[in-house]
């Protein structure tokens, strides 16, 4: 049953406001399409409704709508979006449509957007590896399927690049069937074509894009991830696939979601975001996860760029109190030349520590992560004290450190666009910790020391 | 609803909705308070929160999408309530108490909405062991039986506000809803009990009297049992930004902390870390006494995602059944994580209600909420005949925004507390765990000396003094010894330096997720502490005589001190008293050398 009005009393850009008849039971969150005097249909939600009046929000906005001519009918449904394997490779806007040119998709079935919530007793806590093949993530800060791990980043940094090759290098190596959703929320058009080049350049065919470009509508955007994340969780839980879904960036996002809410007159909790936008984060990052029983997972990485490098604003603030950890990127390497700029010492991965080990990765990650990171943080001390009191006042020990620090860098960190399995990773891991000697690493077992501790480690055989 | 059958509704019809606050116009008899089932199609369950010119506004504690205007709303003139009696431990409730292993049954993976499900099972059979005779008079509070819940004995009270004759009373098994006992009460009525009562969530239930506590709660964490003590019966904050460590902190005293029950609420944070806590537990046990851990423990877990209303009641939920626990004369420990992230549900619902906001945009009544909470904790006398006590500690952590301790979730928490773990991000960057400021934590419960002197170890609160006043004077120092290099400090100062860093990492750190670590009894505790100022004692003497500190730094026993907490498991204690004496040789070697 639907009902159509034609008594719009107040247009507020994306919003529009009238009066409902005294009998229609209008369903609060549900569809409507509008209908403008040129022909024009567009797609709004009910977003709050009474006897005296129902806001309605509209996709496309409210922008050449009028209050006498245009079409309002109500669909008496929620928000749904059709879902399919068939979407693997292709290209959508943020209400689910193709953009790639290609054939619409026909829908296994519909789902609504909001999804519900897990339910806590049936999650399965995480703790299986997603390898990256960058090894500041896999050895220090290492991503479990089901995780939620932000990149906190900033204006300027090069986060869609290393996002790039996330999305291309990351997988399962399990041989169970990974797909990576790709969630574009407010892109610049070039951003949004540098994306698509690399996806292609690998031929992905492993990848879902949802885009929603810069110039495309506000409301879009608070649509798009609960549209990605629906599609997760059917090819998650019902098709067993482990999804990778990549959020970049959550700042447009909270950004749309300030615009909105000042529209709608709320009252602004911190720096003019709305009071309840850690419970509107936690309704899309808390869908990550895993369930019992169930051979599918979601992992999330969302990307956020820190106002002013900002740690504290609301929107890395917020990510933070719900997220599992996170990688920061650091302006400093980056102006060093190092890529990607991976900052160890402030990127955390809370979940690695249930995750890795001999089962999942080796045996001597743990310890080697720890050690790696005991000697970075001692180094950097050190490098303080040498440009107080000079490199020729330091001991010999104080040297390696410097000397570890350096190629840990220019090595470790500073892979560019290479691709390290674990072994990989943890054997050049090995070699820069040769350069200390044995007794400096305390924490790490001895047995391990004894395997793989490298004896006189010539230092340019470390790349 | 659990009412339904018995009762007739009032009914109601719904004229807005906005968000999870719904209005409703109609209802002929209505109160603050009230539990009503919104909708007769979705059933989703609602609390009248307020009455304005007879149209009941109602916070409803499930997603409102989809609901219809004008659909039904019936009020059954009952307040949102708990179900107290056995069969609670060992549940996982949602904020309103829903069951949610048992939801997990009926929807599976996710959680639909409606879902009825008692929150404690009716077909479960006790064994009731009577404790009175028909013809003897009992009134609130008195124990007619018992039931064994696990390891528990689960007293069956006299409900509040009952007193009268024992007409006849029942034994033997039964189910929570079958008869138990009935009592003639003064007005000669009488009125039958069975395993199960109720009782409304927002109002605290009566004891007899209140005490200052004065027994310390040992939570098997260092830094908190020496330095910042907390006392059954006592009030806890644990603020800190993310990251900062609070969730492995309420995590910890879940398992370790001596209490008879653990009341854990996961308050609007992380599904995975429910699950964690889940998975982790049946595998643990109870250190003092070896049962199941699971066995102790009730659990809230209304997620961040789950709706917000019951977030806003998960709170009150849990202490409703905390002091049910207290009732029977038990030690309850209940954990709130996060706070704040109540006082966000609270904020938003205020929100909702266009009700005026202060800093922050947190309602004004903030303070009076936070409060309603707090106070409900303490070491009381228990109603009931014979001098039995109980107590409440509440342990809860607050997120502050950008990790600024001056906004109002924050400051108003430290108005009733009296305790304040603060957790300190630079701490816990660099890997200082758990990430404790001993600067800006505090404890007022100044009065458990006697306890740990008594019970446990003598010089406890010695212990207390000098490590404080060393980590104190080394903060000072250490300014300076960054301008001038330490080396060119007098030696009493770099001593100091050197014992504020050995004590950070060799005693206030404490590895959670280490076997020998994760929890250290109240004599390791101890111990462990009064070796380090046995080495800080024993240095101080040699300085006197010209031992420079690098001959101190090289010491095994030194190494061996930072190693302890890692090496030397609770029960192994009587390897420390032998480190204490390889130290006390090896520093009489040395003052040998240097006296000769
Ligand atoms: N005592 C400890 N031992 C070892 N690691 C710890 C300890 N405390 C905290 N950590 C580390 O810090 C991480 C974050 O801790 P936790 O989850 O308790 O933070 P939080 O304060 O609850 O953060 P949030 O506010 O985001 O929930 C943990 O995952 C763990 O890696
Ligand atoms: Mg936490």
């Amino acid at each position: 049953m639907s009902i159509s009005y034609a008594n719009i009393s107040s247009i507020m850009d994306p919003l529009v406001y009238m009066k409902p008849l005294p009998n229609h039971n209008i369903k609060n969150g549900s569809v409507v399409k509008i209908k403008t005097k040129d022909g024009e249909i567009r797609t709004g939600q009910v977003l709050t409704v009474s006897k005296d009046v129902v806001v309605i929000q509209v996709v496309e906005g409210s922008f050449g709508l009028t209050l006498g001519t245009t079409q309002v009918t109500f669909l008496d449904e929620v928000f749904k979006v059709g879902v399919s394997r068939e979407m693997m490779g292709r290209r959508f806007n943020g209400i689910g449509e193709p953009i790639d040119g290609g054939e619409p998709i026909l829908p296994e079935v519909l789902l609504d957007i909001n999804g519900e919530p897990m339910n806590p007793v049936t999650r399965d806590y995480p703790r299986d590896v997603i390898q990256t093949g960058i090894s500041s993530f896999d050895t220090l800060n290492t991503l479990v399927r089901g995780q939620k791990l932000p990149i906190f980043s900033g204006q300027g940094l090069p986060h869609n690049r290393l996002v790039a090759q996330i999305v291309n290098n990351a997988k399962v190596r399990t041989n169970e069937p990974f797909v990576t959703i790709f969630c574009g929320i407010g892109l610049l058009a070039e951003q949004a074509l540098y994306f698509q080049q690399k996806f292609e350049e690998r031929g992905s065919t492993k990848v879902i894009s949802f885009i929603n470009l810069a110039s495309d509508p506000t409301i879009e955007r608070l649509l798009i991830p609960k549209v990605a994340l629906t599609t997760a969780e059917f090819l998650a839980f019902q098709h067993d696939m482990h999804v990778l879904v990549v959020l970049s960036d959550i700042t447009n996002y909270a950004e749309a979601l300030r615009e909105i809410s000042n529209v709608k007159g709320e009252i602004p909790a911190r720096k003019g975001f709305p009071g309840y936008m850690y419970s509107d984060f936690a309704s899309i990052y808390e869908r990550a996860g895993r369930i019992k029983g169930k051979k599918g997972s979601i992992t999330q990485i969302p990307v956020i760029s820190m106002p002013n490098d900002d740690i504290t604003h609301p929107i890395p603030d917020l990510t933070g109190y719900i997220t599992e950890g996170q990688i920061v990127l650091s302006r400093d390497y980056h102006q060093q030349g190092l890529f990607p700029p991976i900052y160890p010492l402030s990127s955390l991965s809370r979940l690695m520590k249930d995750a890795i080990g001999k089962e999942n990765t080796r045996e001597d990650h743990a310890d080697l992560s720890s050690q790696l990171y005991a000697c970075y943080s001692k180094a950097l001390e050190i490098r303080e004290l040498e440009s107080i009191i000079g490199t020729e006042s330091l001991s010999e020990i104080d040297k390696q450190y410097l000397t570890f620090a350096n190629l840990f860098e220019q090595n470790f960190i500073n892979q560019g666009d290479s691709e390290r399995p674990f072994e990989k990773t943890f054997n050049l891991a090995w070699k820069l910790l040769s350069i200390m000697d044995r007794s400096e690493l305390i924490r790490v077992k001895r047995e391990f020391i004894e395997k793989y501790y490298v004896e006189n480690v010539d230092i340019n055989s470390i790349y | 609803m659990k009412y339904k059958s018995s009762t007739h509704p009032v009914l109601g019809k719904i004229i807005a909705i906005n968000g999870s606050v719904i209005k409703v116009e109609g209802f002929r008899d209505q109160s603050v308070g009230d539990m009503v089932n919104v909708s007769t199609k979705l059933n989703l369950i609602g609390e009248i929160i307020k009455i304005v010119n007879k149209i009941a506004v109602i916070q409803c504690y499930e997603d409102t999408s989809g609901l219809k205007l004008n659909a039904t709303v019936e009020n059954y003139r009952y307040p949102l309530s708990m179900e107290l009696g056995p069969g609670m431990l060992t549940m996982i409730y949602d904020g309103i108490q829903r069951p949610l292993e048992k939801i997990a049954e009926i929807s599976g993976d996710f959680i639909a909405r409606g879902l009825r499900v008692p929150a404690i099972d009716r077909r479960k059979i006790w064994e009731f062991h009577p404790a009175v005779n028909p013809g003897d008079y009992v009134s609130e509070g008195d124990i007619v039986g018992t039931v064994q819940e696990l390891s528990l004995t689960h007293n069956i009270m006299v409900p509040p506000g009952i007193s009268g004759k024992i007409v006849s009373i029942n034994s033997g098994d039964m189910r929570v809803e079958d008869f138990a006992y009935s009592i003639e009460k003064r007005d000669k009525t009488i009125e039958k009990f069975s395993l199960l009562t109720r009782w409304p969530i927002r109002k605290a239930r009566p004891y007899k009297k209140r005490f200052i506590p004065s027994k310390p709660l040992i939570t098997g964490a260092r830094v908190f049992d020496l330095l910042f003590p907390v006392a059954q019966g006592g009030v806890v904050a644990v603020p800190g930004g993310f990251g900062t460590g609070k969730t492995v902190v309420q995590h910890s005293l879940a398992k370790f902390a001596d209490a008879d029950v653990i009341v854990y609420i996961g308050c609007g944070e992380r599904g995975n870390e429910m699950a964690d806590l889940l998975n982790s537990f049946p595998s643990l046990e109870d250190p003092k006494n070896h049962r199941p851990l699971m066995d102790r423990t009730i659990m809230i877990a209304n997620t961040s995602n789950m709706p917000v209303s019951a977030r806003e009641a998960s709170i009150f939920a849990g202490i409703t059944m905390a002091e049910y626990w207290r009732d029977m004369g038990k030690n309850v420990l209940l954990l709130a994580d996060s706070t704040s992230r109540w006082a966000e549900a609270l904020r938003e619902l205020s929100g909702r209600l266009e009700e005026m906001p202060t800093e922050g945009g947190y309602p004004a009544y903030l303070a009076t909420r936070l409060s309603n909470f707090y106070e409900r904790a303490g070491f009381v006398q228990v109603l009931g005949k014979g001098n039995r006590f109980g107590s409440i500690t509440i342990v809860g952590s607050v997120s502050p925004p950008g990790g600024d301790f001056s906004e109002p979730v924050t400051t108003n928490t430290k108005r009733f507390v009296k305790a304040f773990w603060a957790l300190d991000a630079r701490l816990a960057y660099a890997r200082h765990y758990p990430a404790v400021n001993w600067t800006d934590s505090y404890s007022l419960y100044d009065n458990l000396e006697e306890y740990w002197e008594e019970n446990i170890e003598k010089g406890w609160q010695d212990a207390r003094k000098t490590v404080n006043s060393i980590l104190s004077k080394a903060d000072q120092l250490e300014s300076v010894a960054k301008l001038i290099g330490t080396e060119n400090l007098p030696p009493d100062q770099q001593l100091t330096l050197l014992m504020a860093t050995v004590i950070k990492d060799g005693y206030l750190i404490q590895n959670s997720f280490n076997q020998n670590d994760m929890y250290s009894s109240p004599l390791k505790t101890m111990r462990l502490a009064l070796l380090f100022l046995k080495f800080y004692h024993k240095c101080e003497k040699l300085i006197k005589i010209g031992v420079p500190i690098f001959r101190f730094k090289e010491m095994k026993c030194l190494n061996a001190l930072r190693r302890a907490r890692l090496d030397f498991h609770s029960n192994e204690v009587e390897k420390m008293t032998q480190l204490g004496n390889e130290m006390d040789d090896e520093f009489s070697n040395l003052e040998k050398q240097y006296r000769s």
